[in-house]
Order: structure tokens, then C-alpha cells, then sequence
């Protein structure tokens, strides 16, 4: 089973101040380690909320807000993807991300859905529109 | 029930215990007593960590801990030695002298090479085939002997004889514990990675109704791909066996329908295939390619999944290429399956006459006699030359060769346009 990792953002993360060498070194050998388990599928870090973008939807209304965010504790600093056998090898790998300048910060485990757990509600029609909007997203 | 704590020990156990039991085994040169140490110290955890919580370096307290069994089991087997010499005896067995250093290097060292001792001494030639498997699975992927049972669909007592014939079988041989080198290590990371894609195909053979624990095999194969990949990046083969499934497993959501019957890969819709796995795929054989020297089997077999992945329509598949690596793969592994799939390939990329030429040459393979494929691709050859008299004939063998009901169906159902193509042929 897969799992997402998100890193919540920080003041730090937010104001565009890059990990220290230290933090590079560390994460670095832990990803490291978490290629050498096999876990690791994908990982990438966003960059400050002030780079970004919102796009809220009302009816047909589309408007678009340009970052920055004010509440950095619910933003994303980066990610993980992970195949692991259950949640519980999901925080075992948590508890060992590094954080070496012993600041406070929160890392959330979201567990990704399989095709199998839509079970029958997620007809098979709705289903391959589904996976084909995926892939187009994905190739465009 | 298994409560918290308990399921967090086993994810402990999970990650840990390949690099425990490689570490122990170097050691005490026994992959069989390294592996009981280990567990003995999984017993200790499960009976201190629910009080004390785990600890902050779960690893090295599991080593501390299987190191002092080690220890007093060793002091006590040489206090035994001594005695049997005093008493005039010989020495039985080698010397085991150890040393508190060594436990200590095992946790801090690399713990790569013994790992890789550990795959290689797991899937020896000394042991069958289902006892590589078991092995593999116990001490490399963590899992436990029900975990194995259930996937595998075999009793729990079957499993564990195996494992204990197994450790017997290596201990008996005097299998050492060691990485092979020069001539021999290529035979015997061929039987390594045969066996993980053994592991691989059981589970992608497995169907929705089965236990989840069948279809999770794939992904346990892979993660022994992975970390093989990482212990030995100087191997091609690897690389492409790691390619090969993580391009399998990007199909696996769309190759079968709801009903749990198989769709063909060109009837895939391909919209469903994961693009991350395709991507590591493509990545992995890019390693293998990058290497140099000329693709082996699974490298190549990866190469022709991976002309299907880069194809977004299966109008857009590079025939061409795949016929010339069905034939570079008919070089290496000569096979009357591996030639019927050239055939379909050519006759994509070049003509139906040229495909049916090879597949006329293959029909009198004895291996083939049964398989239902080679009718059924003559057939559709010959129907493409609109010789559908002949071609309805070979649906309708097709049909009687098959074991899947909707399969069946289709065969007919192509048997039965074929007869229609030809009466006004016949009538005219």
C-alpha cells in the first residue's frame, strides 16, 4: 500500500529560507535509506506558498488568489510517496525523518486510495474516466 | 486482536529484521541460528516494549539484545567444546570465537554486504526452488510463515517445514556466507532474480477474490527489486528485472475487467496504467541499458514492455522494435512462446503473410500442441488475408483449448464472423 507524507510548511519553509547543510546532509541519508528499503517512490519539495496560487470555485465562478498564505501550519513544504505494508511501517519511517535543528513541525500520513477501494459505488465507467483524466493530466 | 503496540513492533520488524539476521549471520556463519537469535530478541521486544515503549534506535536495541543471546549461546556451545576436550574428545565443529566488536560493527557498518550475503544464501542452489522462495520471503521480506502460507496457498505447518528444512539443508551443505564471486556469481544471481520474479508472478497471477495477502506479493517482489537494485547498481540484469515488474505493475489496475477476467494488453485502456510505476519503469531500464554490455532476458523483456508503455495508443506501438527484441530475447532464450510473440510483432510491424510464415513454422512444436494461442493467432493472421475458412478453423480449436468461459465467447464469436465472411465468398 501506498502512503503520502506531507511536510507542513513553516515560518522558515515559508519566507523561502533553504534547509540549512546540515538538514541536506540528514535528509539526504535518510533518503538514501529509504531507497536502499525499497520504500521510497516519489518525494519532491514545494517551494514558499508566495510562489504559488489558489483557484476557488463558486457555481461556475472561478477565482484566482495569488500566495502568499497566511495559515503556514496548514500548508505543504514537500512530500513523500511510499510503499510500505501497513500505516504503522508509515510512522515507523516518520518517526526517523531527521530534525536535527530541533524545530517544531508536524508531518501528516495519508494513505492513497487503490482502484479496489472505490469497490462497487466506483463504476467501472466512471472509473476509466477517472484513471483517463489522470493519465491526461499526467502526459500534458 | 493485535493491539497497537503489537503492530507497531511488527512494522519495527518489518524494516529491521533482513538487516538484523544478516548482521547475526556474519557473525555466527549460521543464517539458521542468526535467524532464531533474531527472533529471540523480537520475543524480548514483544514482552518490553508494550511497558517500556520503544526505543529510540529500535534496530540497535534488537542487536544489543540478540548479541547477548549470542553471546551466552556461544560461551555455553565453547564451555561444551572444552569439556568434550578435556575429556579426550576432538573438537566438534569449528571454533567459534567471538568477539563483542563484531556485534557492535554489525550495527554500525554498512549493513549492505551482508544483506547481500543473506539473498544469495537464501535463493542457493542447494535448496528447491520453494524453499528459496520461503527463505527469501522469511528473511529478506519480513514476512511472517502464515503470511507466506496464505499468499502462497499452502498450510502454515508446510511453510514452516520448509523453512526449518531449508536452514538444515545450508547448515548441512556448509553453504558459506558469502557474496560468490568470479565465474559463479553470475549463475547465482540469475537463480536470485528468478526467484523474486517468481515471488513477482505469483502475485500478479493472483485475482481480486483472493486473500490480499497474494496480490501483495508483487509489491513485496518489487521491494526486493528495489533493494537489490541498490546493493549490486553494477548489474544490468537487475535493473531490468526491477524495470520488468515495475512496468507489469503499471498495468495491473487495467488488465483485468470487473468481472476479474483478463483483457488483453492491446484492449487495455491505457488511461489506467500508472504513469509513476511506467516512469520508474523507464528509469530502471534506462540504468540497465546505460550499463553497457548486451541486454539479458529480463532486461530485454522489460525493453518490450516498455515500447507498450511509451505507446499512448496501441495504434502508436513501435512493432518494429519489439520484433527485434523478441528476436535478440529468441537468441538468449530459445522458445517456441518467445517466437509466436515475434510472429504477432512482425505481423504488426511488417504484414500479416510475414507472421503467419513464422507462426506455419511453429505448428509443429510439441510444446505448442495445446497452447491456445497459436491457433488463435493463426487464426487472426489468416483472417487478415481473408482466408476465413481457414481462419474459422483455427478459432474454433482456439475455443476448445481455452479454459476461460468469456475468452471461449470471443473465439466463437470471431469462429462465427469468420463463416459469415466466407459464405458469400463461397456463394459468388
Amino acid at each position: 500500500m501506498r502512503f503520502m507524507i506531507l511536510v507542513k510548511a513553516t515560518e522558515d519553509s515559508e519566507a523561502g529560507v533553504l534547509p540549512n547543510e546540515q538538514l541536506f546532509t540528514e535528509m539526504g541519508k535518510f533518503n538514501e535509506e529509504l531507497v536502499k528499503a525499497g520504500v521510497l517512490l516519489a518525494a519532491e519539495g514545494l517551494q514558499a506558498s508566495s510562489k504559488g496560487a489558489r483557484v476557488k470555485f463558486s457555481g461556475a465562478k472561478r477565482t484566482v488568489i495569488d500566495g502568499p498564505f497566511a495559515e503556514t501550519k496548514e500548508l505543504i513544504a514537500g512530500f513523500w510517496l511510499w510503499q510500505v505494508k501497513s500505516k504503522e511501517e508509515a510512522i515507523e519511517w516518520v518517526k526517523r525523518i531527521p530534525n536535527p535543528t530541533g524545530d517544531e513541525g508536524e508531518v501528516e500520513i495519508r494513505q492513497v486510495f487503490e482502484a479496489d477501494d472505490f469497490g462497487d459505488e466506483f463504476t467501472p465507467q466512471l472509473r476509466e474516466q477517472e484513471e483517463r483524466l489522470r493519465a491526461q493530466s499526467m502526459t500534458k | 486482536m493485535t493491539s497497537e503496540i503489537d503492530r507497531a513492533i511488527d512494522a519495527v520488524w518489518r524494516i529491521e529484521s533482513a538487516r538484523l539476521i544478516a548482521g547475526l549471520a556474519r557473525i555466527v556463519r549460521d543464517v539458521g541460528l542468526a535467524e532464531e537469535l533474531a527472533q529471540d530478541a523480537l520475543v524480548a521486544a514483544l514482552e518490553q516494549w508494550p511497558d517500556s515503549g520503544i526505543p529510540e534506535k529500535p534496530g540497535a536495541w534488537l542487536m544489543g539484545t540478540a548479541k547477548h543471546r549470542a553471546i551466552d549461546l556461544l560461551r555455553r556451545r565453547k564451555r561444551l567444546e572444552l569439556k568434550y576436550e578435556e575429556m579426550g574428545h576432538e573438537l566438534l565443529g569449528a571454533q567459534h570465537e567471538i568477539d563483542e566488536r563484531q556485534f557492535d560493527a554489525a550495527i554500525d557498518d554498512e549493513p549492505g554486504d551482508d544483506l547481500l550475503r543473506l539473498i544469495f544464501t537464501a535463493c542457493h542452489p542447494v535448496l528447491s526452488t520453494e524453499a528459496r522462495v520461503a527463505l527469501t520471503l522469511r528473511l529478506l521480506g519480513g514476512l511472517t510463515t502464515d503470511e507466506i502460507a496464505r499468499a502462497f496457498l499452502v498450510s502454515e505447518p508446510a511453510v514452516a517445514q520448509r523453512i526449518v528444512r531449508a536452514k538444515r539443508a545450508l547448515a548441512e551443505a556448509h553453504v558459506p556466507f558469502e557474496v560468490p564471486g568470479g565465474a559463479e556469481l553470475a549463475a547465482r544471481l540469475s537463480s536470485v532474480l528468478d526467484v523474486i520474479y517468481l515471488v513477482f508472478n505469483e502475485g500478479y497471477a493472483a485475482t481480486a477474490g483472493d486473500d490480499w495477502l497474494r496480490p501483495a506479493l508483487c509489491e513485496d517482489a518489487l521491494r526486493l527489486g528495489r533493494i537489490l537494485a541498490e546493493l549490486t547498481p553494477r548489474e544490468p540484469e537487475v535493473h531490468g528485472l526491477v524495470a520488468l515488474m515495475e512496468l507489469q505493475a503499471s498495468r495491473s489496475r487495467a488488465r483485468v475487467d470487473r468481472s476479474g477476467d483478463p483483457i488483453l494488453l492491446l484492449d487495455q485502456d491505457r488511461g489506467r496504467w500508472d504513469q509513476l510505476l511506467i516512469r520508474r519503469g523507464l528509469a530502471a531500464l534506462g540504468r540497465a541499458e546505460q550499463l553497457g554490455g548486451t541486454l539479458g532476458p529480463f532486461a530485454l523483456q522489460a525493453a518490450i514492455a516498455a515500447c507498450h508503455a511509451r505507446a499512448h495508443t496501441a495504434a502508436e506501438t513501435d512493432w518494429a522494435r519489439i520484433a527485434a527484441l523478441y528476436h535478440a530475447l529468441a537468441q538468449l532464450t530459445p522458445s517456441p512462446v518467445v517466437e509466436l510473440n515475434r510472429a504477432v510483432a512482425l505481423s504488426m510491424a511488417v504484414g500479416p503473410a510475414v507472421g503467419l510464415e513464422l507462426v506455419d513454422s511453429l505448428t509443429s512444436e510439441p510444446s505448442l500442441e495445446n497452447y491456445q494461442y497459436l491457433p488463435s493467432v493463426r487464426g487472426d493472421l489468416l483472417a487478415k488475408l481473408d482466408r476465413f475458412d481457414e481462419a474459422r478453423l483455427e478459432f474454433e480449436r482456439a475455443a476448445t483449448l481455452t479454459r476461460n468461459a468469456r475468452q471461449r465467447k470471443l473465439l466463437l464469436d470471431r469462429a462465427a464472423a469468420c463463416a459469415r465472411e466466407a459464405a458469400p465468398a463461397r456463394s459468388s
